[in-house]
C-alpha cells in the first residue's frame, strides 16, 4: 500500500525503541513543565531583568519538547505530514537554540557579574555594620564623657571635683577600684589622696621616680600598667586574676603658670596619677574607646581643677582686698578725725589766744597814751613789748602748723617789689639805728618793678632774714642785695635737689643779706632751719624769739618754689643768708588792682558814678544833708525827701538806688519797700533799695532781706565805703554787709 | 607865710585836741573830706543845721520832761533818737554817747535820770558848739590869710 508513510528506522517493538519512546515522552513532559515553572517563578519575583532571554529559552525548550513529543509518533509508521511537522519542529528548534546559544554568550557573564556584585555588597554591608557598632560605642563614650564632665564641672570645689570624677568613672566603666595619687609638697613622692572604695585613704606614698610612673607621665595617653606596680597594689590580695590596670596622668596647672596672653608651657608640670582597675576575674579588657573616655575625662578634670584653683585664688584676693579696704577706711576716718580735732583746736586756740592778746596790746598802747610816771611808762612798755612778742609767737606757731600740713596756700597777687623792700627797711631801721648798725639796700636795675606772688609772706621772709641779721650783729653793717638770678647761677652745689626751670612767665628773685655779726659754725648750719632749734653758743637770751622764724621762712620759700640757705665762714666772721624765690611776671600791670595804691584824691570821686540818679530818704535833717553831700561827691544826682510819703511820691524808674536811713527799722521801711516792689513790677526797672542803719544784728539783716531790700549799710559811712558799696551794689545788684 | 603856717599849726593842734578829747570823731573828718571847691562851706552848713536841730530837740525834751502829770517818755525817746542820729552824722561823739545813756533812762522811764542826761546833753552841746565855732574861726582866718586848710588824716 502506498501510504506515503515513513518507516521508522527501527522496528517498533524493539526494547530499545520502547525505552526511547518512554524517554522522549518524559523529556517532552519535562520540557513543557520547565518553562511553566520558569514563568511561574519569574512572575513571582519582581526582579528579573532578562525576560527576553526567558522567552527565548522558553521557546527553545518548548520547541525541544515539541520535537520530542512529535518524535513519539515516529516510532510507528507515520504519515508524511507527521514527518514534515517533525521536520519543521526540528528546524525551528535548531533555529531557536542557536539563537539562544548565541544570546547566552552575552548573558551568562552578566549573570555571573551580578553574583560577584552581590557578594561585594554583602561584604560592604558587613563592614558598615561593624562601623555602625563602633560609632555607637563612641557615641556612648561621648555621652559618658559629657555626663561625667557635667558632674565634674557642676562644682568648683576641688575635693568634690575629684571625688565625683572617681565615682562617675567607676560607675561608667564599672571599675573595681579607681584611685588618684597627688604629688606631695616636695614633689618627690606621690601620695594616695582619693580612692573609690575607701573614704579617707591612709597616706600611702610612692616615690615619683618609678619607671612605670615616668612612662605614664611622659605621654598624655592612658597607659596600661602591670597590676603589680606599686601604685596599683591597692586591692586586698587573694584574688585569682587581678583585672587590667590603666594609669593616666592628670596635669595640675599651677596658678603661676597662667599668664593672660600666653598659654602655660606644658613642660614644667606637676602631674597627679589616676589609676583605674577593672574588676578581677572578669576577663574584661580595656577597649580603645574606654581608654579614650578616660583620657577625655582626665583633660576635663584638669580644666575643672584649674578653674577651681583660680576661683580660690580670686576669692582669697578679694577677701584680702576687702580687709585692706576696711582697714584703710578706718585709718582714713581716724586720720580725718585727728585732723578735724587738730583744726578745731587750732581754730579755737587761734581765736581764744588772739582775743586776749589783742585786748592786752590795745589797752597797753592806749595806756601808753595817757599820763604816766616814768616807772609806770617803763612797765607799760615792757608789757607792750612782751605781748607783741607773744602775739608774734602765737602767729608763728599757728602759721607753722598750717604750713606743715600743707593747708597753707600762697595769696598770689601783683605787687611792687621796691615797695616791699622799702617797707622792710623802714621797719628795721629803728632797731638797727639803736644798735648802731648800718643798713644798706641795693636793688639791681634789672629787677622788675612789679611781680606776681604772695607779697605778705615774701615780706615776712625778708623781714625774718634781715631781722636775724640785725639780731645777731652787735656792730658793723647789714647789706641787703636783690637781683634777678641768672640760670647759670641758679644751680648751687649746696642744693643739688634744687632744679630751677626758668620760663617766660617767671623769674627768680635772689636776695642776699650779709651781716657782720657773730656768724655760725659750719656744723650748726644744717640745724638752723630746724624748728625750735636755737644756737646755744651765742647770747640768745637777749634775742628772744622762738626759733621758728627760719623754719617758717624756709617753708614759705619752699612754697614759692625756691631755696634758702646760709653761708658763714665760722664764728665771729659774720654770715650771709641767701634765698631764691620764684615770682611771676605780671602780663599787663594795668589789669591788676594794685593793693598799695596811694589813696585816691577826693576829686576823683566826681567821676565815679556820673549822673547816677538816686533818692535819699531820711527824717533827720543833719544826717540827710551829710548823706546827700557824700553821694554828690561821688557824682550822683541826688534827690532828698524827708518822709516816706514823699519818698513814694517822688520815686520813679529813673532813680537807680533809693537810700533809706532808718532810725527805727520796722513797719515804715516794710511799707516803703513793698510799695516800691509793687510800683515797679519788672526787676530791672525797679530802683535798688538800700537801708542805712546805725547798728545791726543778724536778725535785722534777715528781716531786711526778707522784706525785699537789696542792701544794708552800717553807719558811719565814709566816702570810700560809700564808693565801694555803690560799685558792689551796682555790679551785683545786692549787698548785705557782713556783720 | 609865717602867719599862715602858724595859723595852720594852730588849726592842726586844735583839731587834734578835739579828736583826742573825744569831742569829735572820725565822722567829722569824713565831712571835712567832702568839702571841696564845689561845696566850700559844707561843714559849716552841716554844723549850723546841727546846732539848730539840737536846740529844737533840747527844747522839746525839756518841755516834755517838765510835764508834772505823766512824762511822755516815748516822745522824749524819739527826740533823743533824733539827736543821736544827728550827732553821729556830724561826728559829735560825746553828745552821741550821752544820747545812748539817755535812751536807756527813757526806756526805764526814769525821770531823774533823764533830767540828768538832759543837763549833760546841754553841757556837751554847748561845749561842742563853742569848740566848733572856734575851729571855724581859725579856718576863716587861714583862708583870709591866703593859706589852705590843712587836711588831717
Amino acid at each position: 500500500m502506498e501510504c506515503n508513510c515513513i518507516e521508522p528506522q527501527w522496528p517498533p517493538d524493539d526494547l530499545l525503541m520502547k525505552y526511547q519512546y518512554i524517554s522522549d515522552f518524559f523529556i517532552a513532559l519535562a520540557y513543557f513543565s520547565i518553562p511553566l515553572e520558569l514563568i511561574y517563578f519569574v512572575k513571582k519575583s519582581s526582579v528579573f531583568p532578562y525576560r527576553w532571554v526567558l522567552v527565548q529559552f522558553g521557546a527553545f525548550i518548548v520547541l525541544c519538547g515539541a520535537t520530542h513529543l512529535i518524535n513519539l509518533w515516529t516510532f510507528t509508521p507515520h504519515t508524511r505530514t507527521v514527518a514534515s511537522v517533525m521536520t519543521i519542529a526540528k528546524v525551528l528548534t535548531a533555529l531557536v537554540s542557536c539563537v539562544t546559544a548565541l544570546m547566552l554568550v552575552h548573558i551568562i557573564p552578566d549573570l555571573l557579574s551580578v553574583k560577584t556584585r552581590e557578594l561585594f555588597l554583602k561584604n560592604k554591608a558587613a563592614e558598615l555594620d561593624r562601623e555602625m557598632g563602633l560609632i555607637r560605642t563612641q557615641e556612648e563614650t561621648g555621652r559618658h564623657v559629657r555626663m561625667l564632665t557635667h558632674e565634674i564641672r557642676s562644682t568648683l570645689d576641688r575635693h568634690t571635683i575629684l571625688r565625683t570624677t572617681l565615682i562617675e568613672l567607676g560607675r561608667t566603666l564599672s571599675l573595681e577600684e579607681c584611685a588618684l595619687w597627688m604629688p606631695t609638697r616636695t614633689g618627690l613622692e606621690l601620695q594616695l589622696s582619693y580612692t573609690l572604695r575607701q573614704q579617707n585613704p591612709v597616706g600611702y606614698t610612692v616615690p615619683i621616680h618609678h619607671p612605670v610612673i615616668n612612662q605614664v607621665f611622659s605621654t598624655n595617653h592612658a597607659v596600661k600598667i602591670s597590676p603589680n606596680c606599686p601604685v596599683a597594689r591597692l586591692r586586698p590580695a587573694g584574688k585569682y586574676l587581678p583585672g587590667e590596670v590603666v594609669a593616666v596622668r592628670v596635669p595640675l596647672l599651677h596658678l603661676s603658670n597662667f599668664h593672660i596672653n600666653d598659654w602655660p608651657e606644658l613642660s614644667t608640670k606637676r602631674y597627679a596619677l589616676m589609676v583605674l582597675m577593672l574588676p578581677s576575674d572578669s576577663a574584661r579588657q580595656w577597649h580603645v574607646h574606654e581608654l579614650e573616655l578616660v583620657e577625655a575625662v582626665t583633660d576635663q578634670v584638669a580644666v575643672a581643677l584649674s578653674h577651681a584653683a583660680i576661683l580660690e585664688e580670686s576669692m582669697r584676693a578679694r577677701n584680702l582686698l576687702m580687709e585692706q579696704n576696711v582697714a584703710l577706711d578706718l585709718a582714713r576716718r581716724e586720720a580725718e578725725t585727728a585732723i578735724r580735732a587738730r583744726n578745731d583746736f587750732l581754730a579755737v586756740m587761734n581765736h581764744e589766744m588772739r582775743t586776749p592778746m589783742h585786748a592786752i596790746i590795745t589797752l597797753s598802747s592806749l595806756l601808753q597814751e595817757t599820763e604816766l610816771t616814768p616807772e609806770q611808762r617803763l612797765m607799760v612798755e615792757t608789757i607792750l613789748k612782751s605781748s607783741n612778742l607773744l602775739a608774734t609767737l602765737i602767729n608763728d606757731v599757728l602759721d607753722l602748723s598750717r604750713l606743715e600740713d600743707g593747708s597753707l596756700q600762697l595769696d598770689l597777687g601783683t605787687f611792687n617789689i621796691y615797695t616791699v623792700f622799702r617797707e622792710v627797711l623802714k621797719l628795721i631801721k629803728p632797731i638797727a639805728s639803736v644798735k648802731k648798725l648800718h643798713v644798706s639796700l641795693s636793688l639791681a636795675p634789672d629787677l622788675p618793678e612789679y611781680a606776681v606772688g604772695d607779697e605778705k609772706r615774701l615780706m615776712q621772709t625778708i623781714l625774718n632774714v634781715v631781722g636775724n641779721a640785725v639780731k645777731f650783729s652787735k656792730e658793723g653793717s647789714i647789706t641787703i642785695t636783690a637781683f634777678v638770678a641768672k640760670p647759670e647761677t641758679l644751680r648751687d652745689s649746696r642744693a643739688p635737689e634744687f632744679l630751677p626751670v626758668p620760663s617766660d612767665n617767671h623769674f627768680y628773685l635772689r636776695v642776699q643779706v650779709k651781716d657782720s655779726g657773730c656768724g655760725v659754725s659750719p656744723q650748726d648750719i644744717p640745724n638752723l632751719f630746724t624748728k625750735f632749734a636755737q644756737n646755744q653758743s651765742t647770747a640768745t637770751r637777749n634775742s628772744g624769739g622762738s626759733g621758728l622764724g627760719l623754719a617758717i621762712s624756709k617753708r614759705f620759700v619752699n612754697l614759692m618754689e625756691g631755696h634758702i640757705w646760709i653761708e658763714s665762714e665760722g664764728l665771729g666772721k659774720g654770715c650771709t643768708a641767701i634765698f631764691i624765690v620764684k615770682l611771676g611776671i605780671p602780663e599787663r600791670v594795668n589789669e591788676y588792682k594794685l593793693p598799695y595804691m596811694p589813696k585816691m584824691p577826693t576829686n576823683h570821686g566826681h567821676t565815679a558814678f556820673p549822673g547816677l540818679k538816686v533818692l535819699v530818704m531820711d527824717e533827720n535833717g543833719v544826717s540827710r544833708t551829710v548823706t546827700k553831700e557824700l553821694l554828690m561827691h561821688l557824682g550822683c544826682d541826688v534827690t532828698t525827701v524827708g518822709s516816706s510819703d514823699e519818698c513814694l511820691q517822688l520815686v520813679s524808674h529813673e532813680h537807680k538806688v533809693v537810700f533809706m536811713d532808718i532810725n527805727v527799722p520796722g513797719t515804715d521801711s516794710h511799707r516803703i519797700t513793698s510799695r516800691i516792689h509793687e510800683k515797679f513790677a519788672k526787676r530791672n526797672e525797679r530802683p535798688l533799695i538800700v537801708t542805712l542803719i546805725g547798728n545791726t544784728d543778724k536778725l535785722t539783716k534777715e528781716n531786711c532781706m526778707r522784706i525785699g531790700m537789696d542792701g544794708l549799710i552800717v553807719k558811719p559811712v565814709s566816702l570810700d565805703k560809700m564808693k565801694s558799696v555803690l560799685s558792689d551794689l551796682l555790679e551785683h545788684r545786692v549787698l548785705f554787709e557782713g556783720i | 607865710m609865717d602867719v599862715v603856717n602858724q595859723l595852720r599849726r594852730q588849726f592842726v593842734d586844735y583839731s587834734t585836741s578835739l579828736h583826742r578829747e573825744g569831742i569829735l570823731d572820725d565822722q567829722f573828718t569824713q565831712l571835712q573830706k567832702l568839702q571841696d571847691e564845689n561845696s566850700p562851706d559844707f561843714v559849716v552848713e552841716v554844723a549850723s543845721l546841727f546846732f539848730e536841730d539840737c536846740e529844737k530837740l533840747i527844747n522839746n525834751m525839756g518841755r516834755a520832761l517838765e510835764q508834772q502829770q505823766g512824762v511822755d517818755f516815748k516822745q522824749v525817746d524819739a527826740s533823743v533818737h533824733q539827736l543821736k542820729g544827728s550827732s553821729s552824722s556830724i561826728g559829735a561823739m560825746r553828745v552821741k554817747n550821752v544820747c545812748i545813756t539817755f535812751r536807756s533812762f527813757c526806756e526805764a522811764q526814769n525821770r531823774e535820770g533823764c533830767l540828768r542826761c538832759l543837763q549833760q546833753v546841754i553841757h556837751e552841746f554847748s561845749l561842742l558848739k563853742n569848740k566848733l565855732q572856734t575851729l571855724f574861726r581859725l579856718e576863716q582866718q587861714i583862708l583870709t590869710a591866703g593859706g589852705s586848710i590843712p587836711v588831717i588824716e
